[in-house]
């Protein structure tokens, strides 16, 4: 940023002015930027203001303690990076401290006194010869002037002793372009480090506030870790606040912990919107909020992403949402179980609220339910064809792990309501071991009630192994022939071998049959084994899903209904997938109240008009500095005494585009030489 | 004092006597057209956005003032893009009467055999057009490399026709996508630079402006085909993104970016790649120059490329301009971040490289003022540039996380 281009100081130079020289010299701004820069490059590509956690697991203890040192979790408010800024800032002052004064004087000066020597050895320059008795020197100044004039320059003339020089001036401003940068410059970091957490960094220093890191309610968290509205000039913080609910305070996160900013007034969330396109997308997310100020007032209002609201220059931003503890009835559907003595379904009732955990019991020991999100709406391409829409809604569904006593954890994401797949109703539950892969989905087909029930009594009735086996034996009755009837043993062992194939395929499904085989029977025989115990299987199944029917009341002699004939196909499909499902219960969305929660960010930033202010300096300044260029153009006119020959002199320079500088020069200098000379030489 | 007036072949006017018909029609056309936009949909623009259409208005007057050829361009593009308008309006209404509205009805005007308007189908639907203005960047580039390897003016003068012509179809593509947006749904509307694949049209469109400007004033074509080797680039990446990922897809906007600031933000942004992407190409031709200069100061490459010092200007001012806007830009956008986002500066990964880019750029421009700097070191510095700008414009969202995510791939 040394522009200037004064000469340098001849004599031995005081220890103040080397500093001054130091700081303020180009070499020192670009290094500084190019460290900037790179600090910069690290925070984009190490993700800033994680949890430690994630930071331990990428790195490793060892690693994870020297970055956290070196505050790259967190590099632009990292005490060094903010030093590099104030060097930046400070080297810019400088730089306009030393250089200011001798542009003003540049801007000012028409540099009348410049020598014929230095005028001739100028890159834009012509020298003319003329010998005239009529003509005077200021004769010739004065048509240069009107010529000069007309294109808006600063005219000055001066006669001297055997000269008569003018100079026409135009676009100094240039100059004051270069003080508008560098001086904005210096006013954004001044704005920004108003706003930064400079302040808070000192105050944790000198032990006054101390960062917490507990998951605690925020009404035990100390007031050692506590601000008053009054404490900080500039925060930005944020909070999550369920429908109905209110706060006086934001949580600012602070590296591994957090600190609790109290505001002097109280939000309360009266509602929360979230409006959809057609295709299911966002389209705007709404807050109705209440402010309730004790000193003021108390006002309704309703903010959105982009139309936040300012109050008592506090910004409250609509930033996120998420769900605010929905109450949600549920059914605990256990598989791999028989109905109870009374004929009924197993089935608990299970009360839950999303964003927390319920511990439920079960024949494979406890599980922990941790119900993570709920939504309203699911919608999705349409995959029906039968129905002319491009969208379609699946309704409502939960998010939930189930953790097992081992820890183990699987997501669940299971619908409310039944979809329509291929024209029939499915009820939806996916189910992933990793959070990293797609969801597997199990389809439970929907009876013609429009419930699950006659899924679940058919699994129930697979599950009665009596009941089985009373099943099989009547069905091995019917099929052996009579000379057979008398062996009651093998009979007995046939119906056995059904009720076990029955019980590896409801534990899991056809892959425990197939592995059966792949066991026990020599390897030429698999094949056929293979198809006689599928026909054995399929009979069974098929006589369980009988009396299902006829429990229901419908009459199966003449055979059964296409309906009822894909439902068992559709039945068995989930049947088989059950063992891989991995719980032993299926959680059935029975009923909602749905909550919803608006994630605010609250913010007070008293430097942002100086930022701005900053700005518009910088943009007014480097317009000024681009395209305003500083021209100078002389004529001089040396007439020796009592001679007649007239020597014309006429210069140019510019300190910007020299190449359309050019042009103009090659114009002025050609029209010029023909109004000042005429045409004759 | 008659002796004191300036015969006249020396007299000068003010820009504003140089003025011609043309310029006040253009001028008050364009004031017409924003009155008339504005009594007709007043009712749905805050009070920025009527700011933003009358500043739109006075910025293509003051441009076409100060560029001429750039009124003809205003004129024809608005031309086709109204004319575009006109078949969609009474189509669309006579489609909605037999059921079948927005996407669908659009895809009916512009696919389908029978029924889709001739004008709409193969010229000036959103589609079409921008069709038109990728096959007509490539055959321009092709035709300054033949310009330059065989001195025909003829192919030069071409080149550029097709220039100005492709120009004209990426600017009625954007304007009629931004009319379609509005068909498909009165919700869904947007201003067409809200996504990769519209800011991609805007950057071939943005960049090649700035070229032609340069072209006229330095009489030059024969940095034209390397110029738009970094356009065709771009082209080829919006086909692929087209065909490939079905880009072109009108999709509604996430709230973020429903807000008067996208219409200035993203435009004064490309003003700034457009014009640092210019600066390395024409950097490349700067490094090409001379290295020819010293092995064959005989050959095409010597003889035919600008001078290094005008290559070297327009560097330059392709930089500074690039800069300016630049600039602007970035401060848009933090005005923006702060009443969307709750603060003006975030050190979010695509503000953080914004920043990068600026500083570097800043370097750029120091190092050429204060100590003189030219030639082949700047040459390479602008062209590493372009690195860094591609990086914060495509690399930041695609590799980094953070709140710009939705400019991803």
């Amino acid at each position: 940023m040394n522009t200037a281009q004064s000469p340098k100081a001849q004599r031995q130079p005081s220890n103040k002015s080397v500093l001054l020289e130091f700081l303020g010299s180009m070499n020192l701004a670009i290094s500084i930027l190019v460290v900037l820069a790179i600090a910069s490059i690290i925070g984009t590509v190490l993700q800033q203001n994680q949890p430690y956690n994630d930071y331990i697991i990428k790195f490793g203890p060892f690693w994870h303690e020297f970055f956290s040192s070196i505050g790259l979790y967190d590099v632009y408010s990292a005490i060094w990076f903010l030093v590099l800024l104030g060097f930046l800032v400070l080297s810019t002052s400088v730089c306009i401290y030393r250089n200011t004064p001798a542009m003003l004087r540049d801007m000012r000066q028409f540099r009348l006194h410049a020598k014929a020597k230095s005028l001739k050895s100028m890159k834009h320059t012509s020298v003319w010869q003329v010998e005239s008795e009529q003509v005077t020197t200021t004769d010739f100044i004065q048509k240069a002037k009107l010529y000069l004039g007309q294109f808006g320059f600063q005219l000055r003339d001066e006669v001297f002793d055997n000269h008569h020089t003018l100079v026409a001036k135009k676009g100094s401003v240039n100059r004051i372009g270069y003080i508008l940068t560098h001086v904005g410059i210096v006013v954004i970091c001044v704005g920004g480090l108003i706003d930064g957490n400079l302040s808070l960094k000192m105050k944790e220093w000198a032990g006054d506030i101390k960062i917490e890191t507990r998951d605690i309610i925020a009404k035990e968290v100390p007031a050692i870790s506590r601000l008053k509205p009054d404490d900080s000039l500039s925060f930005r913080g944020s909070i999550t606040l369920p429908e109905g609910s209110s706060s006086n305070f934001v949580f600012l996160n602070v590296r591994d912990g957090y600190l609790i900013q109290e505001l002097p007034f109280a939000i309360k969330l009266k509602d929360f919107r979230v409006e959809h396109y057609e295709s299911g997308q966002p389209k705007s997310f709404e807050s109705d909020l209440v402010i309730h100020d004790d000193e003021r007032d108390k006002f309704e209002t309703t903010i959105s992403v982009n139309y936040p609201l300012i109050y008592r220059g506090y910004a409250i931003y609509q930033a996120s949402f998420g769900d605010g503890g929905t109450q949600m009835n549920l059914a605990v559907r256990p598989f791999f179980t028989k109905s109870l003595d009374n004929g009924q379904v197993q089935r608990t009732e299970l009360k839950a609220e999303v964003n927390k955990k319920t511990t439920i019991n079960t024949s494979e020991g406890k599980y922990i339910l941790e119900f993570d999100d709920f939504k309203k709406f699911n919608i999705f391409p349409n995959k029906d064809k039968t129905i002319n829409k491009k969208y379609t809604n699946y309704g409502a569904s939960i998010i939930f792990k189930a953790r097992d006593e081992s820890g183990q954890a699987r997501e669940f994401v299971n619908y409310m309501s039944p979809v329509k797949l291929e024209g029939r109703y499915f009820y939806l539950s996916g189910m992933r071991e990793t959070l990293g892969d797609d969801f597997k989905y199990l389809h439970i087909p929907m009876d013609a009630n429009a419930t699950m029930d006659r899924f679940f009594r058919f699994h129930a009735i697979l599950n009665d192994d009596a009941r089985l086996l009373q099943m099989a034996q009547t069905a091995v009755g019917a099929a052996v022939s009579d000379m057979d009837r008398n062996n009651r043993q093998m009979q007995q062992q046939v119906a056995e071998a059904m009720v076990r194939l029955v019980g590896l395929f409801r534990r899991g499904g056809y892959v425990a049959i197939d592995g059966d085989i792949q066991e026990k029977v020599p390897q030429e025989k698999q094949q056929a084994i293979a198809e006689a115990y599928m026909g054995v299987l399929q009979t069974a199944l098929e006589n369980m899903y009988l009396l299902v029917l006829r429990e229901e009341g419908i009459d199966v002699s003449k055979g059964i209904s296409d309906a009822d004939s894909v439902f068992f196909e559709d039945a068995v499909s989930a049947l088989a997938g059950l063992g891989f499902y991995g719980t032993p219960f299926y959680l059935q969305l029975v009923d909602f109240e749905h909550r919803e929660a608006s994630g605010l960010q609250i913010a007070r930033a008293p430097g942002k008009n100086i930022v701005y202010f900053g700005c518009l300096l910088l943009i007014i300044g480097i317009f000024m500095m681009f395209y305003i260029a500083q021209q100078r153009f002389w004529l001089m006119v040396v007439k020796a005494e009592g001679d007649s020959k007239m020597e014309l002199i006429f210069a140019g320079s510019t300190n910007r585009n020299e190449f359309g500088f050019n042009k103009r020069y090659s114009k002025f200098a050609g029209q010029l030489k023909t109004l000042l000379l005429g045409d004759t030489k | 004092m008659s002796e004191n007036i300036l015969p006249k072949e020396f007299q000068t006017q003010g820009w504003l006597k140089k003025l011609t018909w043309f310029d006040w029609v253009f001028a008050v056309a364009l004031l017409a057209g924003s009155v008339y936009a504005y009594s007709r949909y007043a009712s749905y623009m805050d009070e920025y956005e009527v700011g933003i259409l009358f500043g739109t208005a006075l910025s293509l007057i003051g441009m076409g003032w100060g560029w001429k050829p750039s009124r003809l361009l205003v004129v024809v593009v608005s031309g086709l893009s109204l004319l575009a308008i006109s078949i969609y309006n009474p189509a669309m209404q006579a489609l909605a009467e037999t059921g079948v509205t927005g996407q669908a009805a659009i895809d009916v005007l512009n696919y389908d055999k029978e029924q889709s308007k001739f004008f709409l189908r193969f010229l000036i639907s959103s589609q079409s057009a921008t069709m038109w203005m990728s096959a007509l960047f490539f055959m321009a580039t092709i035709a300054y490399f033949v310009e330059l390897f065989s001195r025909s003016d003829f192919a030069g003068k071409v080149a550029t026709a097709m220039v100005w012509s492709a120009v004209t179809m990426g600017l009625v593509g954007l304007l009629v996508r931004w009319y379609e947006s509005y068909l498909i749904g009165a919700d869904v509307g947007y201003i067409p630079v809200s996504n990769l694949y519209e800011v991609f049209i805007l950057f071939a469109v943005i960049t090649a402006m700035i070229y032609l400007y340069y072209e006229v004033r330095y009489e030059t074509r024969a940095m034209g085909g390397f110029v738009l080797l970094i356009i065709s680039a771009a082209v080829i990446f919006l086909l692929w993104y087209h065909f490939e990922k079905g880009a072109s897809e009108i999709k509604p906007l996430v709230p973020a970016l429903q807000s008067y600031w996208m219409k200035i933000h993203v435009p004064t942004n490309f003003v700034g790649y457009g014009g640092f992407a210019l600066a390395s190409m024409v950097g490349i031709v700067f490094l090409i120059k001379e290295r020819a200069l010293r092995h064959n100061s005989a050959g095409i490459m010597a003889t035919r490329l600008p001078a290094a010092d005008i290559l070297d200007d327009v560097m330059y001012k392709s930089i500074a301009l690039g800069f300016a806007f630049f600039t602007i830009a970035t401060v848009l956008g933090a005005m923006w971040a702060a009443e969307a986002w709750g603060g003006y500066w975030s050190w979010d990964p695509k503000e953080t490289w914004a920043l990068i880019v600026w500083l570097n750029y800043a370097a750029w421009l120091h190092m050429r003022f204060t100590k003189g700097w030219r030639g082949a070191a700047m040459a390479w510095w602008a062209i590493i540039g372009l690195f860094i700008t591609t990086f914060a414009f495509l690399g930041v969202n695609m590799f980094l996380s953070g709140l710009h995510s939705y400019g991803g791939l």
